[in-house]
């Protein structure tokens, strides 16, 4: 139980720093300045998360070994692809607008109703990342279906766009429900429903589509998956080389 | 040493006082005590234990606050301090004081409203009623959820023009 508490941890760390990064990335370059502002603020509230599951982690891990000295930055910034569990979505390179409006808006909306059940599971420490983190999803949520509807509803272009972005990222949304081993035995401990994340994902999901003027792919049954496990696409070698470039070349070093 | 002479009680009490003059460094009118992140002082033996709560998990004011209370606390001859951080009751704009939220609109931003508004993930939900810092109207508009910081969303007031500040509900 408590090598899978660590590997969930991590997991829920992993997802939040890995999307984190990937908004950082449009720091600057986004299309007006208040949505530049926006989706950076996202990225601060989301690598804030991080860090909380990280310090947990860390806190986990040199309780089973002494020697490990483990931190939120050693997790961050000195593990390799394969040591990271985050799901492949949420390393998906951004693209345009709609291809990070649409990874954001599956995302969050699974961190919401995953956070939901785990504000009342029995790990204090979980559950109290958990209600915290849950206001900031709950803005996240309602800015990226905002998004979805402005793009959807919006112009030929941006409707063709939104289009292609969710055709495109489908495959990796199976992933998210898709229990990995450490999964399935804390979410049996804690009795977190994935049935009813998974549901209410859909539902949501299905209903904001809609509203957009779009739906959900037909035929869209096979996923791909990996990344809970280590196994991941070659994009996140790419973001973890520049992420850590500088801890791995001057390790240990502060602002 | 300053605890022994004047009682425990009140060394607390002091340094309850003395935390008014630590300010928040992304609204610097509002002190932390405003803020409502000061959970807790205790005193065990010579140790002094702040117990703060963060506002937002990423807000980056959190650790150059911690230093703060830390510096404020050395130049009062105290010495042995642990700033401690709980997650726990989560932080809500309903601990910004009454004192606060009237330093927050004389400043230009305006207050969280009063009567905390659960806030909804549904898209384009109907947004709580926004009073203009400026010129007290309510006939404004949001224009981003996100604004300068973490803790603000951006509004303009449709009287006055004005753009502005609003902290939101959390
Ligand atoms: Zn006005």
């Amino acid at each position: 139980m408590k090598n899978e508490l660590i590997d969930f941890t991590l997991y829920l760390a992993d997802n939040a720093l890995i999307i984190g990064h990937r908004n950082s990335e449009w720091c600057g370059h986004g299309p007006v300045l208040e949505q530049d502002i926006a989706i950076t603020n996202i990225s601060l509230d989301l690598i804030g998360q991080a860090r909380n599951f990280y310090q947990y982690a860390a806190q986990l891990i040199n309780e089973e070994n002494t020697e490990a000295k483990a931190t939120e930055d050693t997790l961050a910034y000195l593990r390799d692809g394969w040591d990271f569990k985050n799901s492949l979505l949420t390393e998906h390179p951004n693209g345009d607008w709609a291809q990070t409006i649409t990874r954001q808006f599956f995302f969050s909306v699974y961190q919401y109703y995953l956070y939901q059940q785990l504000q009342n599971c029995s790990n204090e420490q979980i559950a109290a990342i958990a209600i915290k983190a849950l206001k900031e999803v709950t803005y996240h949520v309602k800015w990226s279906s905002e998004w979805m509807i402005r793009l959807g509803d919006g112009t030929e272009e941006s409707n063709s766009r939104l289009k292609k972005a969710i055709d495109n990222l489908w495959m990796f949304t199976g992933e998210l429900f898709d229990l990995s081993a450490y999964e399935s035995v804390i979410y049996s401990a804690w009795n977190i429903d994935n049935d009813k994340i998974k549901n209410e994902w859909e539902s949501k999901v299905k209903g904001i589509l809609e509203e957009a003027t779009l739906e959900i792919p037909v035929n869209a049954t096979w996923h791909q998956s990996g990344g809970k496990t280590g196994t991941h696409s070659e994009h996140l070698g790419f973001l973890l080389a520049e992420m850590q470039s500088l801890q791995r070349a001057y390790p240990g070093n502060e602002w | 040493m300053v605890i022994i002479k004047v009682g425990i009680e009140q060394t607390i009490q002091s340094i309850w006082q003395l935390l008014e003059s630590v300010c928040d460094p992304e609204v610097p009118v509002l002190s932390v005590i405003d803020l409502g992140i000061i959970r807790n002082i205790e005193i065990e033996n010579d140790k002094v234990i702040v117990t703060i709560t963060p506002t937002y998990t990423g807000c980056p004011a959190m650790d150059v606050i911690s230093m703060s209370i830390r510096m404020a606390l050395l130049e009062k001859g105290f010495k042995n301090i642990q700033i401690k951080s709980v997650l726990s009751p989560a932080w809500t704009t309903d601990w910004v004081s009454e004192k606060g939220k009237e330093k927050l609109a004389a400043y230009g931003i305006a207050p969280p409203n009063t009567k905390q508004v659960v806030c909804s993930p549904d898209a384009f939900a109907e947004e709580e009623a926004i009073q203009c810092p400026r010129c007290r109207s309510y006939h404004t508009k949001l224009v981003s959820q996100f604004g300068s910081t973490a803790c603000k969303a951006l509004y303009q007031c449709e009287d006055c023009k004005e753009p502005f500040d609003y902290f939101k509900c959390h």
